[in-house]
């Protein structure tokens, strides 16, 4: 027997589907579009545009994209971002850090700025620059690193890819220690019609060298009917015995689409760290994914997503090991209010080679209204026999009796739902090793809006 | 101000149920200030729901009677007005606050005080001078003020901490709900040490408790035995003496000969 399909039916499934192939060939002239700074890397970026041109935009029938939303996107009628936005120190002032103020490196909507950035006390032998405005020689060097990591065929890299313009690089050399911290600052400003913007960074720290990095992204205005898209591709190179530690914050506009991808590759005995936290946009989502290539690499994932009002902010983390000895802890916290929808997705994969993995997850959520969503899928795929793995996943809510601990105290009931919310948090704020960006957050309305 | 012999609680046939199902089933009780009262009774009988009730936890719903506290209608208060107003409620099982310093939870909830009092609130060099004092009390050691609230403090050191803000609130009307669960005797002594140096003439205090070794340091004017949601038997701090060589059974006999 076969199975009628009606035209009713039919017609607004292809009709969704022309937009999204419309959307997607648009995003690819939006990318085409964005002048290269760099001629050298113009045939990754061909190769980049063609690969484009045989990818479908994603729908809930993917199953890496089955609990997205994407019409937030679909419905941006998107530009190209300004190439020279007028953004002043003065603009940027109320976000900069002591701890970074003579290592910053700033981009705006995706353009590097040299008049925002300031980097004056960097360790010797440490390069903290635009890739654009390195000589010729850089980007030979840097050529087997950039766009190398797995996956990176994935569509939205494939988009940055195809667009590469410029690159933040950070490259720490052997056996130098940059322990004060970096910061790659990625200012959007949300305009009207949207813009779109690309931000790419390449890290390297090769053998034995350590650095502390915050890669942050924000916008300087937002107003209501402002909104913009930043695609932006992160990847880090960890030489053997490397550290990296790895703060990225997403705190863009609440009208804003971030769909973001960390890559990180790392040698024997090679120590990452990434604490990942999502604040901001309207849509959001990122890809962390770490491949230790090497034994006794240990990859430590710290991230708290908060999401209130309609937002939606989606982690997909993939831990992909290939070599015997190592150690991973994944701790994943997201407080969940109002109508927003946070999505988990944690793979872990610990094949025959991963003998001795030592695996560790655990995603907390805390719900805060009976019509936020959450929806985890912490994925443990085990191959090795000898290994010591345990995920796990909770739901709470906030606990009448705590909050009324709070009030015999004689603190009001909004306030010690805020006092909890912020308690809930701080195990993953705690990690922020930059002490000015731990205060500013914890004072921040999203943990204590009644202060 | 309130004199020796004033009421500062009066609890006529209270009645209050949890999901449905009714706990305290007519609760009399009247607290004059200067007064050390000891509620006892086993498992079950009702004495935490009391206590719960009184400070004002929201799982509990009142069905019946009235709780008057220094003239108001308590019931109509949020649990924040009763602590304001002088209310203290030292917790069994106090929470855990991880993030937040014990100093900055105790200047907050201090404040919170001041403010209802019409006082100015302290600013956080006052505050650490008025707390140190009260340390001694419970002789605690300044390490705990920086600490986060409770977080990995032992059963003894959460209870000193209760005490602690016991002392800096200077409650009307304290109520220890087991304050002797899980401590050991030296602990023990302290927190009732604490307790003794906060009891005065203007004040009262209501100790819940199982045994009567608590009773033997915090020493009550008074002593009622509570069983199935009720007060059955009232008597002074040889009621505890007897209770403690008896066992519950006969009150509780006696309580269902007479009814």
């Amino acid at each position: 027997m076969t199975v009628q399909v009606s035209p009713e039916v039919n017609t607004p499934i292809s009709q969704a589907a022309a937009l999204r192939a419309e959307f997607l060939q648009h995003l690819r002239q939006l990318a085409q579009a964005i002048p290269s700074r760099i001629a050298s890397l113009e045939p990754l970026r061909n190769r980049a545009l063609g690969q484009l041109q045989e990818q479908e935009f994603p729908t809930n029938r993917d199953e890496e994209w089955r609990f997205n939303d994407l019409s937030a996107l679909l419905s941006l009628k998107l530009t190209t971002a300004e190439t020279n936005p007028v953004v002043q120190l003065d603009d940027l002032e109320a976000f900069f850090m002591p701890e970074t103020a003579s290592r910053r490196l700033v981009f705006v909507n995706g353009v590097y700025s040299e008049s925002l950035s300031a980097l004056g006390d960097l360790p010797s032998g440490v390069t903290v620059a635009n890739l654009a405005g390195l000589d010729a020689a850089w980007t030979e060097r840097l050529q087997p690193y950039l766009a190398q990591q797995p996956n990176a065929e994935e569509l939205f890299t494939t988009l940055n890819t195809a667009g590469l313009s410029d690159v933040a690089v950070v490259f720490v050399p052997k056996n130098v220690e940059a322990a004060e911290p970096i910061r790659l600052l990625f200012v959007s400003t949300a305009a009207d019609p949207p813009t779109f913007s690309q931000p790419r960074v390449l890290v390297i720290a090769e053998a034995n060298s350590s650095i502390t990095l915050l890669e942050d992204y924000l916008a300087i205005a937002d107003g209501a009917d402002d909104s913009y898209f930043v695609n932006p591709v992160t990847e880090i190179w960890l030489g053997d015995n490397a550290s990296v530690n790895h703060t990225r914050l997403q705190r863009d506009s609440r009208t804003a689409v971030h769909i973001g991808k960390t890559a990180v590759s790392l040698k024997r005995s090679a120590r990452y760290t990434c604490n990942a936290l999502s604040l901001g946009a309207a849509l959001s989502r990122h890809h962390l994914e770490v491949h230790p290539t090497g034994d006794q690499a240990e990859v430590t994932l710290n991230g708290l997503t908060v999401a209130t009002g309609d937002q939606e902010s989606d982690l997909h983390s993939a831990i992909a090991l290939r070599q015997p000895h190592c150690t991973t802890r994944q701790l994943q916290k997201n407080i969940v209010g109002d109508r927003a929808h946070v999505i988990f997705n944690g793979k872990v994969f610990v094949p025959q080679a991963a003998q001795l993995t030592d695996a560790g997850q655990l995603n907390r959520n805390l719900l805060l209204s009976s019509k936020a969503r959450i929806d985890t899928k912490p994925q443990l795929e085990i191959v090795a026999d000898n290994v010591k793995c345990t995920h796990g996943a909770t739901v709470s809510q906030l606990e009448a009796d705590e909050v009324f601990y709070l009030q015999s105290r004689g603190i009001d009931a909004a306030s010690a739902q805020q006092l909890l919310i912020y308690a809930f948090a701080y195990e993953i704020l705690e990690k922020i090793p930059i002490a000015s960006l731990r205060e500013s957050l914890a004072s921040s309305p999203l943990f204590c809006p009644n202060s | 101000m309130i004199g020796s012999n004033d009421v500062i609680l009066s609890v006529k046939d209270l009645r209050a149920e949890v999901d449905g199902t009714e706990i305290l089933k007519g609760v009399d009780l009247e607290i004059r200030a200067g007064e050390i009262h000891a509620i006892m009774g086993l498992n079950g009988s009702g004495k935490s729901t009391f206590s719960k009730v009184v400070a004002g936890h929201p799982d509990y719903e009142v069905t019946g009677g009235e709780v008057i506290y220094l003239g108001q209608n308590l019931l109509e208060m949020e649990p924040e007005a009763r602590s304001r107003s002088g209310i203290f409620l030292a917790f069994q099982y106090p929470l855990e606050i991880p993030g937040v310093s014990n100093l900055d939870f105790l200047r907050v909830a201090y404040n919170a005080k001041r403010k209802h009092q019409g006082l100015e609130e302290l600013d956080a060099f006052d505050f650490d001078e008025l707390v140190r004092e009260k340390l001694d009390v419970v002789k605690m050691d300044a390490s705990f003020l920086s600490r986060s609230v409770n977080e990995g403090f032992s059963g003894g050191e959460k209870k000193r901490n209760e005490i602690l803000q016991m002392a800096l609130l200077e409650p009307k009307l304290a109520i220890l709900d087991e304050t002797d669960s899980g401590l050991d005797i030296d602990a023990l002594k302290v927190v009732a040490d604490g307790v003794n140096q906060l009891a005065n003439a203007e004040n009262a205090m209501l100790v819940i408790t199982h045994y009567q070794r608590l009773l033997n340091y915090i020493v009550p004017d008074y002593v009622h035995v509570m069983a199935n949601g009720r007060i059955i038997r009232t008597g002074t701090k040889e009621l505890a003496l007897e209770l403690e060589e008896r066992g519950y059974e006969w009150v509780l006999e006696d309580a269902t000969v007479k009814a």
